[in-house]
């Protein structure tokens, strides 16, 4: 019998126990197969719900359990980088009919996501504004400001900060009505998330695109209201500048 | 220069997070630390910083749980890559792999699955340790399994198996005694036996754990290696009776699930700790 058949029949519990499999008796090896089946489908089943712990609050422990059983049979793990895991969740959440009427769902896994990403990207030390007040005009339009390689933003139609707050840290958060920017990073050691202001996402998304900040600056001049100077301020003080390039 | 294990003889634990104050604080009988490879792969933050320090204080025993020894197709290279980058900076003082697979085309299983004793698994999985071996600059150590099923294809018993391997390596091997334990009521036969055939000589460290207890479908019992409390009495019987043969060696507990609190932990590495001092 070979691997492939036997990790197909792990995944497959209609698939019967492969054959050559047995007891000390020399009979089928029966429910000492599913040993191997239960440790596959629940070790992964329980390192989703550590990756997706808001997901799994929304939908209720059991509800997720059966998701997950139907999720880790359909994505099992490309790497044994347990934390990489499940990358697939919030577009499988998107898909997933049980739970269509959940429309907030899938952003809020994205929420998720974005946060185990950050805490485990890449360190990095923040520069402060003197390296930025030091360049001429000049240099200054052609710089590029690099972003904390742990930054994420995660744009939604729904409050997704709001649900996540009220579902972990914070049960008394009211949530609005409207949608909701969040930036996530870890600037030092904790994950730490703060909604944006209009304009904010789309900004970061051109600092993040490499694009100089002369271009920056021509680009957020669209953003009705957008106030870059306090938008770059910003970024010193959450320390998620680490280098200009000029 | 290849890295040789060289952990202490005496009693260590597998690192949790949660315990990092308490072992800063006061590590009691734990005098070196076992990590999972695995948990260690990142880019950054905050459980390498914590990694670092604790092995500015502590001997680190490496652990890969997603290597696939065992595995039918060719070892991950991209996943060696990492190991090696791992071991590069942590400079573990030793590094183990399990004799099973854990991956295969439908992904990586997160499990340790079985294996068939005949020679052409010897020649394959003595193939893929030689591979680590050169390309990560290390002896290795590999663990005997856990096994809740046999093969029909198999054509001779453990033991022989590892001897195979060992002298076709030159690796050292890890001896789970929890899992001779399992193994052998599994499979119907004395782990004495198996704990007075073992090759000691090869013996790099030693663990021990948890398991629970359930039944196969003829209600015979079934031991399942689950790592979520503590060693039982006859486990630890097996450990005296190995370290009788063995002398001193490294011991560490294993704990992986419904994790304790520190002091019931450090209570395991305690009782280790006097099983090793009862043989002076």
């Amino acid at each position: 019998m070979s691997q492939s058949a036997f990790a197909k029949a792990l995944l497959d519990n209609a698939l019967p126990t492969p054959e050559g499999l047995i007891d000390p008796q020399g009979r089928p090896a029966g429910k000492r197969f599913d040993v191997y089946r239960n440790n596959v489908v629940l070790s992964l089943s329980e390192a989703l719900a550590d990756a997706y712990p808001v997901v799994e609050k929304l939908v209720g422990e059991k509800f997720f359990q059966a998701m997950a059983g139907v999720f880790v049979r359909q994505y099992p793990p490309k790497t044994p980088i347990l934390s990489e895991f499940a990358p697939e969740f919030p577009d499988f959440l998107a898909a997933f009919p049980p739970v269509a009427k959940l429309t907030y769902l899938p952003d809020v896994a994205r929420l998720e996501k974005a946060r185990t990403e950050a805490y485990h990207a890449a360190d990095a030390d923040p520069i402060d504004g003197a390296a930025l007040a030091a360049l001429t005009p000049e240099q200054m339009a052609g710089a590029k400001l690099h972003l904390h390689p742990s930054l994420r933003v995660i744009s939604s139609p729904f409050p997704v900060f709001a649900i996540w707050r009220k579902n972990s840290d914070a049960p008394e958060t009211t949530i609005p009505k409207h949608g909701q920017d969040v930036l996530i990073a870890r600037p030092f050691d904790m994950v730490e998330m703060r909604t944006l202001p209009p304009g904010a996402a789309d900004f970061l998304r051109a600092l993040a695109a490499g694009r100089t900040l002369g271009e920056v600056i021509e680009f957020c001049e669209k953003i009705p209201l957008f106030d870059l100077t306090a938008n770059i301020g910003g970024l010193f003080e959450a320390n998620l500048l680490i280098n200009i390039e000029s | 220069m290849p890295l040789i294990p060289h952990l202490p003889h005496s009693a260590g634990v597998g690192y949790k997070p949660q315990h990092l104050g308490d072992i800063l604080a006061d590590a009691g009988h734990v005098k070196w630390l076992e990590i999972h490879a695995e948990n260690y792969m990142s880019a950054g933050g905050p459980m390498l910083a914590d990694l670092k320090r604790l092995a500015k204080q502590f001997p680190i025993s490496c652990h890969g749980v997603g290597l696939s020894i065992g595995g039918e197709r060719p070892l991950d290279k991209d996943h060696l890559t990492r190991l090696k980058h791992l071991i590069s900076w942590l400079k573990p003082a030793s590094f183990s792999e399990h004799l099973a697979w854990s991956s295969h085309e439908t992904g990586y299983l997160n499990d340790l699955l079985p294996l068939p004793y005949t020679m052409d698994t010897v020649q394959r999985v003595a193939d893929h340790i030689n591979e680590v071996q050169d390309v990560l600059g290390v002896q290795m150590l590999l663990e005997n399994p856990s096994v809740y099923v046999a093969f029909a294809a198999s054509t001779m018993d453990e033991i022989t198996f590892l001897n195979e391997v060992v002298s076709r390596t030159g690796c050292g091997l890890l001896l789970d005694v929890n899992n001779v334990f399992i193994s052998g009521t599994n499979q119907d036969y004395a782990p004495e036996d198996y704990i007075d055939t073992f090759p000691v000589e090869h013996i790099g460290e030693l663990h021990l754990g948890g398991h629970i207890e359930d039944k196969d479908d003829h209600g015979a019992p079934l031991l399942i290696d689950s790592h979520n409390n503590k060693v039982v009495d006859p486990v630890w019987a097996l450990l005296e009776r190995l370290l009788a043969r063995t002398g001193p060696k490294p011991i560490l507990i294993e704990w992986d699930s419904d994790i304790p609190d520190w002091p019931v932990l450090e209570s395991e590495a305690a009782r280790a700790t006097a099983a090793l001092e009862a043989l002076t």
